[in-house]
């Protein structure tokens, strides 16, 4: 049995998996180091806003706010007793050590078991004009209302597909912003079909139906079933162009747009700790390879929430915890099953859900394939959908990092979090197989970009002990 | 199981193998490729990009001087450039030792006709005024460029493909030897994805891993498969064109026009046993200390990405090229030692000459793996 | 160029502070990030390196890394993950060497 007091525990993130993965352990006598990017706990979606802003939790996490308040408070009663190093990112994971980089410079932190509860952000289906200022990402219109007050423009257009379509368009509404209307690519014609699926999430699915009266109630436009066609506009958006349910085409005027199709998982750290990814026809997207407990092929590394893959702020509790009890039973303490059962049986209530819920609001992911050759699917390095087509195409590369090498596509800043699967979509479809036989790119170091001039302030020179090259350039 | 036919059969499909089956093709030889991964993805299309004559081996000048003519020319060749740019190159000196080693070594240069230029840290700065207190002095050469590793492997392979060679890639190669008169080449370890090779020809371009090919032969280089560590930064406004090294060799830094720096330096710890190479964030850091040592202002960037690949480091450094010893028909082209990528487009058009005319009047000598016949006697690669 | 993005729905009674872009005063809150309080003054934050057009951030979360902006004093922040701060010296260029 190993002394709980010596295993050294890292999470990474601290939102409601990181937090409950933490508070498991801490129960269990052992003291994990917690780091996180934000300067507070609670993750995206129970975000906290900054130290002198007044709004009440009702008002921030609407129907979720005693979950949020609990799960604040949970890591707030611990914070205290374990290593929490906010506003810090882990930038590299080399062996058993994470390289970190925080307010004072980098830093190691050497580790024998690691937690990666690193959370989600949207999954975005590039369109003419996506790059244009004022077009946001979904879950981003929500932060800047959520952690600034603010709204992203005076007449809003939600786009996309997702429930959180509709809860944030209320938000916005709730908070006096003009939203223009909901445009969702899903029908939701077949919701009732879906309905025993819904029903395994409890009532969260009537406060989704509850969201969207209340919109239609105020005079908020909900669309269903459009295929979005460009975001129009020279310096900033100023018009959504779609293609309606019923296929007649619709410009709505706007200077703002939240655009994203549900999420997709931050899978970078969880790349570089070298697990095995498979493929997940549901969401096609590739997808870290774990057991029910969070375990991944690597040994000492678990992941929880949607860092692993998308399945909600309540499970991910459940799989913070989940994968903590799992991490202290391999490591010979002694947990309880029957706490692990109970985990077990709620998650499998709350997939059937989640099911349900990807078949309501089903990505369009494919819809990238009809995008014009002069649309920009890389952002960061401004490459085109014609560029990766050509390269897929004339420079015969089958394969996404071959795409990347040659056209740069994916190269930039962001580590292709926004442009990776739908650069995938453009090459499988280009070369007409399947989105599998394309492959994954490889996440590289660092998984944000790294200030050389913060790496300077920790780390005097290290003491290099480079060969002599006599002809080095 | 598959059998091929074919004049001559190359292992590794780098710049080396490519350019090779390019410039074969051109004389009208029938030509197979096996490249284990992809085209000119190991070290052909993670290196630092330097194309220089600069601070060169005497020994590798006529090569230099030779592939100069084809990267000159792959605009018509390849139908890219591959964002080969004449920027110049300066050689940095951090101490006053380092100014005479610089000196000596241009005056050595002299004879081979290319101009190298001592410049004082006046002069230096007078011209290039960024560098950092910790520079004192360069050699310049601004015949030499710079160029993107990741699109010369590839594209040579796709003219190699277009002018008639047969190229496979995923091929890994588990058997060579003598078949009678000819070679063959087996990929594949079970029967039913077995792939035999045959043919009068082989040239070993299998870099890092080429060691094991001319082991099947009975002869060896000394030779290490190293994993040099590399950086890009995020675009910054572009000021620093020409291509930059230091005596020694610790760090070496570069910005292309979209602007990022790219640098490196140092090797990661992996071998070839362990299968990908990786990179080791201290030498990260490091190499982020060192390119501000030289430039103040890259300090001001942030590092997008790192990777890394295998070279095939010598034992002294130098490549391994011409005819084997105890082969006949057999050519060595590997163990570029970390400063292969500007030399390899002309590599392949002298290995397509020797193998087609049995001559050509670069002097290889020097180069040859019987060099090494004592030492590795003694001192197995790894 | 001078059009605000965003609009302020709530928390408006907070500090205020000062902080420059190439110069010129941008009031802001204790609180807000430097996207925000920039946003709330224009609708462009730079202009793409390669020529594709105005780019004001994306994703509001520290993911996508579109919102960097220079310091006056010498490197890049990313605007919606830094907050402002009194004083804090912005510029759209940089010189070089």
């Amino acid at each position: 049995m190993t002394e709980g007091g010596s295993l050294r525990v890292l999470i990474v993130g601290a939102g409601p998996a990181g937090v409950r993965a933490a508070e498991t352990l801490l129960k269990h006598g052992v003291k994990p180091t917690v780091v996180d990017e934000a300067p507070r706990h609670g993750g995206q979606i129970y975000r906290q806003q900054p130290d002198g802003f007044k709004r009440p939790p009702r008002t921030l996490y609407g129907f979720e706010a005693h979950k949020a308040t609990r799960l604040h408070q949970a890591f707030d009663s611990l914070k205290e007793r374990i290593d929490y190093r906010p506003n810090t990112l882990v930038w590299n994971l080399w062996r058993n050590v994470a390289h970190v980089a925080g307010p004072k410079g980098t830093d190691e932190i050497p580790f024998d078991a690691l937690v990666l509860a690193t959370g989600a952000m949207d999954r975005i289906i590039p369109l003419p004009g996506w790059t244009l200022p004022g077009v946001y990402s979904l879950a981003g219109s929500q932060v800047a209302l959520k952690y600034q007050g603010c709204a992203i423009g005076q007449k809003v257009v939600f786009c996309g597909t997702g429930p959180l379509l509709y809860l944030v368009a209320y938000q916005y509404k709730h908070a006096g912003a003009e939203v223009v209307a909901v445009c969702d690519t899903a029908r939701l014609s077949h919701a009732a079909y879906l309905m025993p699926g819904l029903l395994a999430g409890g009532s969260t699915i009537f406060k989704g139906m509850w969201y969207a009266a209340w919109l239609k109630l105020h005079g908020v436009k909900v669309l269903n079933g459009v295929t979005p066609l460009r975001f129009e506009g020279t310096d900033r958006v100023n018009a959504l162009r779609l293609i309606t349910g019923r296929g007649g085409e619709k410009t709505l005027a706007c200077d703002a747009v939240g655009h994203g199709y549900t999420l997709k998982p931050e899978t970078q750290l969880a790349d570089l700790a070298g697990v095995n990814f498979g493929f997940d026809t549901m969401t096609r997207l590739w997808l870290p390879a774990i057991d029910e407990y969070g375990r991944s092929t690597v040994e000492g590394v678990y992941l929880a929430g949607d860092g692993a893959s998308i399945a909600g702020a309540d499970a991910a509790e459940l799989r913070g915890e989940l994968a903590a009890l799992a991490l202290l039973k391999d490591h010979g303490m002694a947990v309880p099953n029957a706490r692990m059962v109970a985990l077990m049986r709620k998650l499998g209530r709350l997939s059937r859900f989640r099911e349900a819920l990807d078949r309501l609001f089903p990505v369009p992911a494919t819809d990238v394939h009809a995008i014009n050759d002069e649309v920009v699917v890389c952002r960061c390095e401004a490459i085109t959908a014609g560029e990766i087509r050509h390269a897929a195409h004339e420079l015969d590369a089958g394969e996404v990092n071959r795409v990347k090498a040659l056209t740069r596509a994916g190269m930039g800043r962001c580590q292709a979090r926004l442009c990776g699967a739908n650069i995938a979509e453009l090459v499988a479809h280009a070369r007409a197989v399947p989105l599998e036989a394309v492959g994954r790119l490889r996440g590289q170091a660092p998984i944000k970009p790294l200030p050389i001039a913060l790496t300077r302030k920790a780390d005097a020179l290290w003491a290099l002990n480079r060969p002599d090259e006599p002809w080095s350039g | 199981m598959e059998r091929l036919e074919t004049e001559v059969i190359i292992v590794g499909g780098g710049i080396v193998g490519c350019s090779t089956a390019l410039h074969l093709r051109q004389r009208g030889v029938p030509v197979i490729l096996l490249e284990q991964g992809q085209t000119g993805a190991a070290a052909s299309g993670v290196n630092f990009g330097g194309v220089r004559r600069n601070g060169r081996a005497l020994e590798e000048l006529a090569i230099a001087a030779r592939s100069l003519e084809v990267w000159r020319s792959m605009p018509h060749l390849l139908g890219s450039d591959c964002e080969y740019m004449v920027t110049g190159h300066l050689k940095l000196a951090r101490s006053e030792a380092d100014m005479v080693a610089l000196a000596r070594h241009a005056e050595a240069q002299a004879p081979f006709g290319f101009k190298v230029e001592m410049l004082s840290r006046n002069a230096l700065l007078a011209r290039f005024p960024y560098f950092g207190p910790k520079v004192l002095g360069a050699a310049w050469c601004e015949s030499d460029g710079q160029a993107n590793p990741r699109l010369v492997g590839p594209a040579f392979a796709r003219a190699a493909r277009a002018a008639g060679a047969i190229i496979r890639e995923h091929s890994r190669v588990s058997t060579v030897a003598r078949d009678g008169e000819r070679f063959l080449v087996v990929c594949g370890d079970d029967r039913e994805h077995h792939v035999e090779v045959r043919g009068r020809t082989l040239i070993n371009a299998a870099g890092a891993w080429a060691n094991q090919i001319a082991a099947s032969f009975g002869e060896q280089a000394v030779m290490e498969a190293w994993s040099p560590q590399m950086v890009v930064t995020e675009p910054f406004p572009y000021f620093l064109k020409p291509a930059l090294g230091v005596v020694g060799g610790d760090v070496y830094l570069r910005q292309i026009p979209r602007g990022n720096f790219i640098f490196g330096g140092g090797y990661g710890d992996a071998t070839l046993a362990s299968g990908r190479a990786t990179v080791m964030p201290k030498e990260t850091l490091g190499s982020c200390e060192l390119a501000v040592q030289l430039i103040p202002r890259v300090a001001e960037a942030t590092v997008i990405r790192v990777w890394s690949g295998f070279e095939g480091i010598t034992q002294d450094h130098l490549p391994v090229f011409g005819p084997s010893l105890t082969t006949p028909g057999l050519t060595h082209a590997f163990g570029f030692s970390g400063h292969g990528f500007a030399l390899s487009p002309g590599v392949g058009s002298i290995v397509a000459e020797l193998a087609t005319t049995g001559a050509t009047d670069v002097p290889l000598g020097p180069l040859s793996i019987g060099r090494f016949a004592k030492e590795s006697a003694e001192t197995p690669g790894r | 160029m001078t059009e605000s993005q965003f609009h302020r729905v709530a928390e408006r009674e907070r500090p205020s502070l000062t902080l420059y872009l190439d110069g010129q005063a941008i009031e802001a809150r204790r609180g807000d990030t430097v996207l925000t309080a920039l946003l709330l003054a224009r609708h462009v934050i730079r202009e793409s390196e390669f020529g594709d057009g105005p780019r004001a951030g994306f994703c509001l979360m520290g993911a996508c890394q579109d919102c960097w902006v220079f310091l006056d004093a010498g490197g890049r922040i990313r605007a919606c993950t830094t907050m402002a701060e009194e004083g804090l010296r912005l510029v759209s260029k940089v010189s070089v060497p």
